[in-house]
């Protein structure tokens, strides 16, 4: 068998990329959209401690403060979501259409 | 095949450790089965205790003094029904028990029975037993809401609500603990001449960190480690739910919460789940402040007589709990009816002064004393579970994160700078 | 054949395609209920991988604050404001063809990346040893990133206060 190298992390990281982008671009539930940011932002932590298992360990102290990032945004995008829900009682991304002329 | 199982005995690592598999199998179907064990005995220890403390006999009637009480209620649970409401979200409402129960169990991988007795010993075990346990959080929220029932939902959220405030103390007191290991008493902070001197995250490694320091982090720079355990076994109460922070699912107050709308064998699975988390919480308390597999008073009753002692207890209590199992044979009626429950009382008397008289054979008696003294402390935090059921009331749900936040948060971050100042300063 | 030299790739395939399924479930489900669960199993497959690259305290503090902070969050979020029409709409929005064009741009744009940096980085040149990563991630939070550290603890303080204030019915 072909041994594990960082590329084998890197691809899978890249294809978690991508999955992430096509659910924030793709689907209407306001939710969904933002679980898809925190699969965009797991795939960056991947890529980060992949290397770091080459350069040191500083890859993992930053994909430790993207995993603090992301608890604070995803408070704040909650809590967006939550009081819009309350406003309008509708949690899909293409009925906030409150400001379009 | 039998000089394969004696060079085990002379392993001295962990098998996850050494990589040996087929050990850690064994090791992992033990501790298994001695948890489900374990959850049966601290059923029936519960509902005996309870009855005591309320003036009551209790079970009495499935085997000599409700002992196989525990069975019958499996029996039954396994017979009834499996009801599943009717727009519930069925996929959900299966797997609610299984996270629960799956996160309750995971953790015992790092339970360390002894400084070789543990399945394996992670350098973040600590931390990888805090974050599993966390895990139930989520079976608990899920159970609640895929019942599609408003009892449920309103208890799932306070209980997730509750078991995450108390999380957060729970961390500040572990932390506090952690610390200690590296702070030798009268030493330069963090550095230290022993192999084990900066700190660890490992379970073993915390204990061999009280080993060596001849100190159980309970009475070090006291009352700092007193409180930081008195934080940490408040969080813990109110961490798996129970008394006197059961207000989520006390049948008073909300019919169950989370768990109504559960029946037979998947309310089997919850209570399994509820009471290995307790065992598995305990264990931390235990091998964080109170010194694990230690025996008490290593550092001032040493000595060869008092070691032969400690290690002649084993045996000792288990000769006792056949003498008391032998005195409830006598006081039984005399009635044919008796007949059955007197001779089955008799013959768990005899078992238990059977693992008596072995647990005084030197070979056992030198290699279970790690493993006893580590089973008898997590048993004293099973009693203690107990009695605060029975004695103490509920707390109504806003004084109860009234004390998760305000009160244990606040100590033990206290708790956390006073220690580090003492260790810099010390 | 050496129990190591086969368990590392089983691991890593069977880890990351964990992860990769429960990316796809993530973005499919109609319920927000179920993709909150694929997503907890991808995050804990995840945590996983990192332990296979000589990271234990990322692993667990992914465990700890991912799967049982951020996903006890979304899920109480889901909760509140589930509404059973929403399933039975419309999934995908109007645009999804030029997303997922998008998206498999991105994708080719990646893997050209590393078809041509192939070369720029070497297979494994640094093996930490596993039994201090803890403690040299502290050394390194609390010396070299001491800064960042600190504004990442204030920056979790304007989240808290800001997601309190936005959640309040009145302010």
């Amino acid at each position: 068998m072909v041994p594990i190298t960082t590329l084998h992390y890197l691809v899978t990281a890249a294809a978690l990329f991508v999955l992430g982008v096509i659910g924030v671009l793709t689907r209407r539930n306001v939710v969904i959209v933002l679980m898809s940011i925190e699969l965009i932002l797991n795939a960056v932590n991947l890529n980060l401690v992949a290397f770091s298992r080459i350069w040191g360990l500083h890859g993992q102290i930053f994909a430790i403060f993207v995993i603090t990032d992301a608890a604070a945004e995803a408070a704040v995008g909650l809590g967006i979501l939550i009081a819009f829900f309350r406003n309008k009682e509708t949690v899909n991304v293409d009925e906030v259409d409150l400001l379009k002329w | 095949m039998l000089d394969y199982i004696t060079s085990y005995l002379g392993m001295n690592t962990t098998p996850g450790q050494a990589g040996n598999i087929f050990w850690a199998v064994v090791y992992i179907l033990v501790v298994f089965g001695g948890v489900s064990v374990a959850v049966m005995a601290m059923n029936w220890l519960e509902r005996k205790a309870l009855a005591h403390f309320q003036i009551r006999l209790g079970p009495m009637r499935v085997g000599p003094h409700g002992l196989l009480q525990p069975i019958a209620d499996a029996l039954k649970l396994f017979t009834k029904e499996d009801i599943i409401p009717d727009q519930a979200d069925k996929f959900v409402f299966w797997i609610a028990p299984l996270i629960i129960l799956c996160a309750s169990f995971t953790v015992y991988i790092v339970v360390p029975f002894g400084p070789t007795h543990a399945i394996t010993d992670l350098n973040i075990g600590i931390l990888f037993m805090l974050g599993v346990s966390s895990l139930s959080v989520l079976g608990v929220v899920m159970a609640g809401w895929a019942s599609n029932s408003h009892y449920p939902l309103i208890g799932a959220l306070r209980s997730s609500a509750q078991m995450v405030s108390y999380e957060v103390a729970m961390g500040m007191a572990v932390v506090s603990a952690i610390l200690m290991t590296s702070l030798h008493g009268l030493g330069a902070y963090g550095v230290a001449a022993h192999s084990t001197g900066t700190g660890t995250l490992s379970m073993i490694g915390i204990v061999q960190a009280q080993q060596e320091q001849q100190v159980w982090f309970l009475f070090k720079f006291f009352p700092l480690g007193l409180i930081a355990f008195v934080i940490f076994a408040v969080a813990m109460v109110a961490e798996t739910n129970r008394a006197p922070f059961d207000l989520p699912e006390a049948e008073s107050e909300l019919t169950a919460g989370f768990h109504t709308e559960y029946s037979g064998l998947r309310w089997s699975l919850f209570m399994l789940g509820e009471y290995a988390a307790m065992i598995a919480v305990s264990s931390i308390a235990v091998t964080l402040w109170m010194g694990g597999w230690l025996r008490p008073f290593p550092n001032t009753l040493t000595g060869d007589t008092w070691d032969l002692v400690f290690a002649l207890l084993p045996g000792a209590i288990f000769v006792a709990l056949a003498t008391i199992a032998f005195v409830g044979v006598a006081r039984m009626p005399k009635h044919p009816y008796f007949r059955i429950q007197t001779l089955g009382l008799a013959g768990f008397g005899v078992v238990l002064g059977l693992i008596g008289v072995v647990l005084f054979l030197p070979p056992v008696r030198d290699r279970i004393q790690d493993i006893f003294w580590f089973i008898a402390k997590v048993g004293v935090f099973m009693y203690l579970y107990i009695w605060y059921r029975a004695t103490w009331p509920r707390y109504r749900f806003d004084q109860l994160m009234k004390v998760g936040w305000k009160v244990l948060l606040p100590i033990g971050i206290g708790v956390l700078i006073l220690t580090a100042i003492l260790g810099v300063l010390l | 054949m050496q129990p190591a030299a086969v368990a590392t790739p089983f691991f890593f395939y069977m880890l990351s395609g964990l992860t990769l399924l429960s990316g796809v479930l993530v973005i499919t489900r109609k319920n927000p209920v179920h993709s909150a669960l694929a997503l907890i199993l991808g995050l804990l497959a995840q945590a996983g991988l990192y332990l296979m690259l000589y990271a234990p305290f990322v692993a667990g503090v992914q465990i700890i604050l991912y799967a049982g902070g951020i996903m006890v969050l979304f899920l109480f979020v889901i909760m509140l404001v589930n509404i059973e029409r929403s399933q039975k709409e419309e999934q995908f929005n109007r645009q999804w063809v030029v997303g997922i064009v998008a998206a498999a741009a991105l994708g080719v744009l990646f893997v050209l990346v590393y078809i041509k940096g192939h070369d720029l980085f070497p297979p494994h040149s640094f093996v930490p040893p596993e039994n201090s990563n803890t403690q040299q991630v502290g050394v390194m939070l609390y010396g070299q990133y001491l800064f960042a550290f600190e504004i990442a603890s204030l920056l979790l303080l304007v989240a808290i206060i800001g997601a309190v204030v936005m959640a309040k019915k009145r302010i």
